[in-house]
């Protein structure tokens, strides 16, 4: 197992957030979480990463990545994980780059941290994985802010920095909520192109129960901080008897579908 | 299909353009003609950047056109000034994309929505309580809300006190943008519910923006797609299958669906459009289409009509003038 989350309790101060919650994810699989907003699908996976904000803690139960106990590791130990072995892509990845800085510097920035290599080394890295995101003119891309490119091309360089260490976990946060259909089409097919490629396990956080349907091999309903119903595509789509999945697939707009007028 | 004693805006070649910098024009709108009818919804889709917001902004007199006319019950509203173009704003109304950055966060939801009543003397000051609670009942909330505040409300209930606003004054036509796409699934359905609900009670015209054909062909009555401030096709909501336009099936092969194919690949088009302020000559829609022909680098295609009420601007059909 790549990764296993065992019975884990996460509190923000008193507040209880995510209660009981487990998860194991092999080798090249997809997991999805999918649930309404405040329903603690992003603190799961940021407890992942060691990235819960402010007085956010695991109170019980173990992450384990690889066997290792994530939960004890130091933030040195953290920070070699982060970034190589588990990266993240956020919803808006504009919003965490440095807006003062080009992409390039914050790339090479960001390759150098982790790796020994010289500057230009760097940047040639940076450029090739640009482009290997479909991303035209990579040296273009590195020479340019943030605001100069539009919120595709933004979310593409998030999944491209992630992507450079080839990490054996993806964890994506709702990554193409903000995009338009078309887009949002792209950067699901190069999403599931990494899995195939390079055997990425991937955790993807959304509301689109569509794309969390198309993508993943395991699916996580989530309700209230605790796991309402969970498994396989073909059980949550078709099998399940619990109500509140299927009120969630009912919603999900489709062609063909039901009607209002 | 709709019957014209109940047109109520009739948008005709509308044109947008915006200096930049460099001497540089944008077009924004180009030649967009649009009707909307009493009791229907006009579904207006296209990616970001096509020019959806702006002709909407233009309908609701945020904005004036280049070139071309709005015909409100006759009268050019693009011609309104002063006083004229204040009243005339209590007929147009609109819900915008993100209910709490449209609402005064210091303000109580009493205060959010009787202010138009008040600014146009519809009612006093003493009958701002029991027409709120009306409101927020209307929208199925209940009374008790008029005592908060935005941020003690989930979005969901936010989106609904911003239909509640926008409905207060009775309009005619409720410009919609993006409503329900900071929502989740379940809210945004329990919300287009209520849409749907109150267009029938009170005969609204609707003009809603949005990027997902999948959620407006379930509640829209006609469809307009746009790319880069053109109107490439037109069609009925029921006939969506049979839409033509090449840009029309790259957006349909783009909806997720839990009832779809998963085996199937998901088609969608490459790249993005291109810069407005370069827009090659020919088609707008040249540069990502599969079918693109040589005469589509050259002539920019006309709207024909290619089945009732459908209408579309490709080269691919041009031949089949006169259906």
């Amino acid at each position: 197992m790549l990764l296993e989350i065992n019975d884990i309790d996460i509190s923000y101060g008193d507040k209880l957030t995510v209660q009981d919650f487990s998860l194991k994810l092999g080798e090249g699989k997809i997991c999805s979480l999918v649930g309404e907003s405040g329903s603690g699908k992003t603190t799961v996976i940021r407890a992942v990463l060691g990235l819960l904000p402010g007085a956010g803690k695991v109170t019980k139960g173990d992450i384990l990545f690889e066997g290792n106990s994530l939960l004890q590791y130091s933030p040195a130990q953290w920070r070699e994980l982060r970034g190589t072995d588990i990266s993240m892509i956020f919803q808006d990845s504009g919003a965490m780059m440095n807006p003062t800085k080009k992409i390039g510097s914050v790339f090479v920035e960001y390759i150098r941290t982790h790796k020994n290599v010289s500057k230009a080394e760097a940047w040639d890295m940076g450029v090739k994985m640009l482009e290997r995101m479909h991303l035209p003119n990579g040296d273009n891309v590195m020479r340019s802010y943030p605001f100069q490119l539009s919120g595709g091309m933004r979310q593409r360089v998030g999944i491209a920095m992630a992507m450079t260490f080839q990490p054996k976990l993806l964890l994506a946060d709702e990554p193409t909520s903000a995009l338009d259909v078309t887009t949002q089409a792209q950067i699901v097919r190069q999403m599931m192109e990494l899995r195939d490629e390079y055997g990425t396990s991937i955790i993807i956080v959304t509301h689109n129960l569509g794309v969390a349907a198309y993508m993943s091999d395991y699916l996580v309903v989530m309700k209230m901080g605790q796991i309402e119903d969970e498994g396989t595509r073909e059980h949550i789509l078709y099998e399940t008897e619990n109500e509140y999945t299927q009120k969630l697939l009912a919603a999900v707009p489709s062609v063909g579908g039901e009607r209002y007028v | 299909m709709f019957d014209e004693k109940d047109l109520v805006l009739e948008a005709k070649h509308v044109t947008r353009k915006f200096t930049v910098s460099g001497g540089r024009t944008l077009t924004a709108c180009n030649d967009v003609s649009l009707n909307l009818y009493r009791g229907k919804t006009l579904g207006l889709v296209g990616e970001s950047g096509c020019g959806k917001s702006t002709f909407m902004r233009l309908v609701v007199s945020l904005d004036t056109p280049t070139e071309g006319e709005i015909l409100f019950n006759g009268t050019d509203i693009t011609k309104l000034k002063g006083e004229q173009l204040r009243q005339h704003r209590q007929h147009i109304q609109m819900v915008f994309q993100d209910p709490t950055g449209s609402m005064n966060p210091k303000m109580k939801v009493r205060d959010i929505i009787c202010e138009p009543l008040l600014n146009f003397g519809r009612i006093s000051k003493s009958e701002k309580d029991a027409k709120a609670r009306e409101l927020l009942e209307m929208v199925e909330l209940p009374g008790e809300f008029a005592d908060r505040f935005p941020h003690n409300m989930s979005g969901g209930q936010r989106q609904r006190v911003a239909i509640a606003r926008a409905l207060a004054l009775e309009p005619e036509i409720i410009i919609m943008d993006e409503a329900t796409s900071a929502l989740d699934v379940s809210v945004q359905k329990t919300v287009i519910e209520l849409i749907a609900k109150l267009q029938k009670e009170h005969n609204i015209a609707i003009g809603f923006i949005c990027h997902d054909l999948g959620l407006i062909q379930s509640f829209g009555h006609e469809i307009a797609v746009m790319y880069l401030g053109n109107i490439v096709e037109m069609f009925p909501a029921v006939d969506i299958e049979q839409c033509k336009h090449p840009y029309t099936h790259a957006l349909m092969g783009a909806i997720f669906d839990t009832k779809m194919d998963f085996s199937k690949k998901i088609e969608s088009i490459e790249g993005e459009p291109p810069s407005p302020l370069d827009v090659p000559p020919g088609c707008p829609f040249q540069n990502r289409c599969d079918k693109c022909m040589d005469i589509c680098k050259q002539e920019k295609p006309t709207m024909v009509q290619v089945g009732p009420d459908h209408t579309v601007a490709c080269h691919l059909f041009s031949g089949e003038v006169g259906a």
